[in-house]
């Protein structure tokens, strides 16, 4: 399981991965980004779920710095006792939300994936 | 290009609704044609602003089915989708087919039938506008919203009750509207005591699950004279994209989209932020109602919370009125039928019909976000001279 960002031309990186980036460039490289840690922009802890997502569900807009250039992220994050400023980092589960329970199709997604945790 | 009139308007009551999309669509449809005077045989162009009624009803084919039951035939009709900011996207798209000279006689109906849902499945069908990359974190609207504001109070060292404030404001102007979901006032320890739904926002910081339905009648301004001496242009009017993942965007607290298309809709009006007297902004969320004042150039960044807090928006006595229908917050947000409503606020405030609501304006303007300022329609309307 990986964490892929687009590199492109300039540098800049981009989470997720667009098939064009700034000024209609390609990507020409891909970055894990799961192997990164990661600062804590903003938080939240969300008590209205819908279908098949754990409650509550703590989530963060996180920054990497990948040599340099940042690049951000939303992900859930293990635990709510976090700060912004943080660091945090990924740790692997087999399941973000459950795949049948919500409207989109199950199949069109990938449900394993990352948490973050306060390191 | 032909200059573009409103001569009526109407909306249902908002709320939870008995009947389903179609028959909302229709008593608006129907109130709009009264309302304006003109038979619906003079109907050329008729557009329908609605969001999901596939997903939420199991309904689609809503515009067809909508110009059958207004013996609206044969005019053209078309569905606008565009989230949140539907209605704002179907005024645009209706004032284009009038300013093109397409048609002559152009009804936009906006509604959504959503209240039949529970919580949780409203709120997936309206999360499932999000990239898979958000969406299977289990990300929500209002998620963004305890996001967003979060980085607004802590960068901005504001004080988290000038956003529960916003809520006071607009529950207060709601009691005024006959049409509105929630007609009370709600204190500010109401507001902050309430339940925590994304903090730091509490329940009273979101807008409520809503059916209804609004509509606004267009014609070239030319055509207008025919049916009224009183009414109401659209004097400039723009939409915009950000990106579609809300964490791509360089600052959290700007939405790209009310920026670009409020500076097109201020470019095409030749007015300016000090021209306008009273607005509707897309108060989905109390911060959404700050991140507006600042893209659409009513406070500079970060500092709208202080205009709150003066009192500066408030209905009766503040310099620019804003959400005077209540806002979201209070009215309610149908999706399709939202950005529609905004401009029948707008309409009868500028034609002096807006009863105990009423104040004293000349231009008034309605900004509509889809998404989490994905996608945003900036109109401004002013009376006819």
């Amino acid at each position: 399981m990986t964490m892929d960002a687009y590199k492109y031309e300039d540098g800049s990186i981009s989470y997720p991965g667009h098939p064009r980036g700034p000024g209609g460039t390609e990507p020409v490289d891909t970055v894990d980004l799961s192997e990164y840690t990661a600062e804590v922009v903003t938080w939240t802890k969300s008590t209205a779920t819908p279908p098949g997502v754990r409650e509550p569900n703590t989530l963060a807009i996180v920054e990497f710095d990948v040599e340099g250039e940042s690049v951000r992220a939303i992900v859930q994050l293990t635990t709510d006792d976090v700060e912004t400023g943080d660091e945090v980092e990924p740790v692997y589960v087999e399941e973000l939300r459950e795949p049948g329970a919500g409207i989109r199709e199950p199949e069109s997604q990938d449900w394993d994936g990352y948490r973050f945790d306060p390191v | 290009m032909e200059r573009v009139a409103v001569i009526g308007a109407s909306m249902t009551q908002f709320g939870q609704r008995e009947g389903w999309i179609l028959d909302l669509l229709s008593e608006a449809g129907i109130e709009c044609l009264d309302d304006a005077g003109v038979d619906a045989e003079a109907v050329e162009h008729l557009y329908v602003s609605n969001m999901a009624s596939g997903e939420f009803e199991g309904q689609t084919g809503v515009p067809n089915a909508l110009a059958h039951d207004l013996d609206a035939m044969p005019a053209y009709t078309q569905r606008v989708d565009q989230t949140s900011s539907s209605g704002g996207a179907g005024i645009y798209a209706a004032w284009q087919s009038v300013a093109s000279g397409a048609s002559e006689m152009t009804l936009l109906v906006g509604g959504e039938k959503m209240t039949h849902r529970t919580t949780g499945e409203a709120t997936d069908v309206i999360a499932s506008l999000t990239h898979p990359v958000e969406y299977k974190t289990g990300v929500t609207l209002p998620s963004f919203a305890g996001l967003t504001a979060r980085h607004y109070l802590e960068r901005f060292d504001a004080p988290r009750e000038s956003l529960g404030k916003v809520a006071v404001k607009n529950h207060k102007n709601g009691v005024d509207n006959p049409h509105a979901q929630f007609q009370k006032e709600v204190d500010l320890e109401t507001v902050l005591e309430s339940p925590i739904v994304a903090d730091p926002l509490r329940l009273y910081d979101f807008c409520p699950i809503t059916d209804g339905s609004a509509a606004l009648m267009l014609c070239p301004k030319s055509v207008a004279k025919e049916y009224t001496d009183d009414y109401v242009v659209i004097a400039g009017i723009d939409g915009a994209t950000d990106t579609h993942v809300v964490h791509e965007r360089e600052d959290p607290t700007i939405m790209g989209g009310v920026v670009e298309s409020g500076k097109g809709a201020y470019e095409m009006s030749g007015y300016g932020p000090d021209d306008i007297d009273v607005a509707e902004l897309h108060d989905m969320f109390t911060i959404l109602e700050f991140l507006q004042m600042e893209g659409l150039g009513f406070a500079e960044q970060g500092e709208a919370w202080k205009l709150i807090e003066e009192g500066y928006t408030e209905r009766d006595t503040g310099e620019l009125p804003i959400n005077t229908s209540g806002g979201l917050k209070s009215k309610g947000h149908p999706l399709g039928a939202s950005g529609v409503a905004q401009g029948v606020e707008i309409y009868e405030q500028l034609m002096g019909e807006a009863g105990p609501r009423q104040v004293d304006a000349d231009i008034g303007l309605t900004c509509n976000v889809g998404g989490f300022g994905n996608c945003v329609i900036t109109t401004i309307m002013e009376a006819a001279q």
